[in-house]
């Protein structure tokens, strides 16, 4: 069986490149905001890009794991509680956010020991559970002061300008860093282990797929990517109330981000973060309403574009910027017929 | 390319003792005995409800046995996990398909190749292609899985299986439903794989595909093996004809 030299694997497209070099472009641009915005625009997009790492994660969970959690906010609340600790301690408060990403990472591992053994809604409510039982925990900390709360009295040390510089810096820095990550992480074979796990578990393992190990990169990358968000939304707020960290809507703005902009397709998380920001932006003074529009969105993308936008582009005009996958070129079309005659068939038998 | 044959071909590859299965009372599989050399291609037959499925279910690791051990290439890999079992050597189709969905044909044939066999990037993509091909798939390496029909799932399976680089090769029903062409596709293709060195264990209710490459019949009824050996002899052992209901080979 001869090799065609025009047969080959794509990984990368020439407008895959183009993406990767616009998306560049736009990061140095952004990297350059705090010498022009003013520190309100500064921190709108310092909470953009938190809203990202929410949605990009949470995508990585649910939309490549088929881990579909509702208990980030476990994450999120243990990343801004653990920042506060840290600060206290005397660490530096921006080193002090990373770092709490870091050891809430490292908490997760455990956790995912016995939560990878629940499956779909099980799994689902357990980290519901699981938030729940952080929140109490982190309420008997008399630094914390049950729901009376904290502050990152740290921050003080930096004048108001410098602080949301910084903050702006550290998120956008700490932004690209996942999406890289991610990025790498799903294009490598971990990234179609997951996926293969996500639409058939047994199977994955019958063709040596280490089912357990795998789940749990993805899971400990999404607790870290929570905590961080965590941490930093610590930063931007500087009040630290337990039951603002710990609350569910955390996980119903990730669903939602997540949903709308398209369920496991890397560009449809970052549009549905960027889409959740714009409406917040228009419509969050709107009170009750805001919450009922939000919802209702929701529903109506679950049910009529369950794919999300981008999922929705993506079949439609094959819009692939920032592709994961592999592609076959050199498929000559129709290849089988009836008869096989072109030596591709495994019944002919001259050679 | 294909691997030195230095095993001696009179070794088992598998050896099964005293395996017993067992679903609370229901009793799937009771104490089968079973070893096969690696140049042998065992075909299984049996009745609805035989175990047969259950029986490759547990030697690959999918579930595991109730009592009695299995040894694969001199190893006791009774407590080893599916995947590890797949990647010594040990794989197995599904009767009913099991594609990843959201994936393209071409991916899933690779993550087979690269977690089961175990292959460097080139190398398995050179392996899926070559699945592919073997399997009358490379066409459709685009296409994501679900949107095939059920005759290329089941050829997907195939083709999977193999990325995997098997020693023991386990098939269950992958004959079902198709035409005289397609069978004698199909047929072509399994004995390329025994070329290739691959021990096969085969499941098949139209026994006269499975008689065109099995050198070795087993016939399963209620849990046991009730005859084994040479194919046309066993066709003929009168529990084999019973377990049919008088039904043949013919």
């Amino acid at each position: 069986m001869s090799q065609d030299p025009a047969i080959r694997v794509e990984r990368w497209t020439p407008l895959s490149r183009i993406s990767i070099l616009g998306a560049a472009i736009v990061l140095a641009i952004l990297a350059t905001g705090p010498l022009f915005f003013d520190n309100n625009a500064i921190d709108k997009l310092t909470t953009l890009f938190i809203y990202v790492i929410l949605a990009v994660t949470w995508n990585a969970l649910a939309g490549y794991g088929g881990l579909v959690s509702v208990g980030q906010q476990a994450f999120f609340g243990l990343g801004a509680y653990a920042a506060v600790r840290l600060a206290d301690a005397g660490v530096n408060v921006y080193a002090s956010l990373i770092l709490a990403a870091v050891i809430i990472a490292a908490v997760s591992l455990p956790i995912s020991s016995f939560m990878l053994r629940l499956k779909g809604g099980e799994f689902a409510i357990g980290m519901w559970v699981v938030a729940e039982l952080c929140h109490l925990l982190v309420n008997l900390d008399s630094l914390v002061q049950g729901e009376t709360g904290t502050s990152l009295i740290a921050l003080n040390a930096y004048e108001a300008d410098t602080r949301h510089a910084l903050n702006y810096w550290v998120a956008l820095g700490s932004m690209t860093v996942i999406l890289v990550i991610l990025f790498v992480l799903l294009r490598s074979r971990i990234g179609s282990a997951i996926q293969a796990i996500r639409d058939n578990e047994e199977a994955a393992a019958a063709l040596g797929v280490r089912v357990m190990g795998t789940k749990r990169i993805i899971f400990v990358f999404a607790a870290f990517g929570a905590a961080l968000a965590g941490a930093l939304w610590l930063a931007t707020a500087i009040t630290f109330q337990p039951k603002t960290y710990f609350g569910v809507q955390w996980t119903a703005y990730m669903i939602f981000m997540v949903l709308v902009g398209g369920l496991g397709t890397f560009e449809g998380a970052i549009l549905g973060a960027l889409i959740f920001f714009l409406i917040e932006a228009w419509f969050g003074a709107s009170g009750v309403w805001y919450l009922v529009g939000l919802g209702a969105t929701a529903l109506i993308f679950s049910l009529f574009v369950p794919r999300g936008i981008w999922g929705w582009l993506e079949r439609r005009y094959g819009l692939n910027l920032l592709p994961l996958g592999y592609r076959i070129l050199g498929i000559r079309p129709a290849a089988r017929t009836a008869i096989p005659n072109d030596g591709a068939a495994p019944s002919a038998g001259t050679s | 390319m294909d691997q030195s044959v230095s095993e001696a071909k009179g070794q088992p590859i598998i050896t099964v003792t005293g395996l017993q299965k067992r679903f609370r009372a229901l009793v799937v599989l009771d104490q089968i005995d079973f070893s096969m050399r690696a140049d042998e291609a065992v075909g299984i037959v049996g009745p609805n409800g035989a175990g047969k499925t259950t029986f490759l279910s547990v030697l690959v690791g999918a579930h595991p046995p109730t009592s009695g051990t299995i040894n694969f290439l001199g190893e006791d890999v009774t407590d080893v996990p599916a995947s590890e079992r797949c990647r010594r050597g040990i794989v197995r189709t599904h009767q009913i398909p099991r594609p990843f969905g959201g994936m393209t044909v071409f991916e899933n044939v690779f993550v087979a190749a690269a977690n089961g066999g175990n292959f460097a990037r080139e190398e398995g993509y050179e392996r899926a292609l070559d699945s592919l091909r073997l399997c009358g798939m490379f066409h459709l390496a685009n296409r994501r899985a679900e949107t095939l029909g059920l005759l290329d799932r089941k050829r997907l399976e195939l083709a999977r299986a193999l990325a995997t680089n098997p020693k023991l090769l386990l098939l269950d029903e992958i004959g079902g439903g198709l035409t005289d062409g397609e069978a004698n596709e199909l047929v072509a293709t399994i004995r390329e794989l025994r070329r290739r060195n691959i021990a096969i264990v085969w499941i098949e209710h139209i026994v006269h595909i499975l008689l065109e490459v099995a050198d070795r019949l087993i016939c399963m009824d209620q849990g046991r093996i009730i005859a084994d050996g040479d194919p046309a002899m066993v066709m003929k052992t009168p529990a084999v004809v019973e377990a049919y209901l008088g039904g043949s080979a013919e």
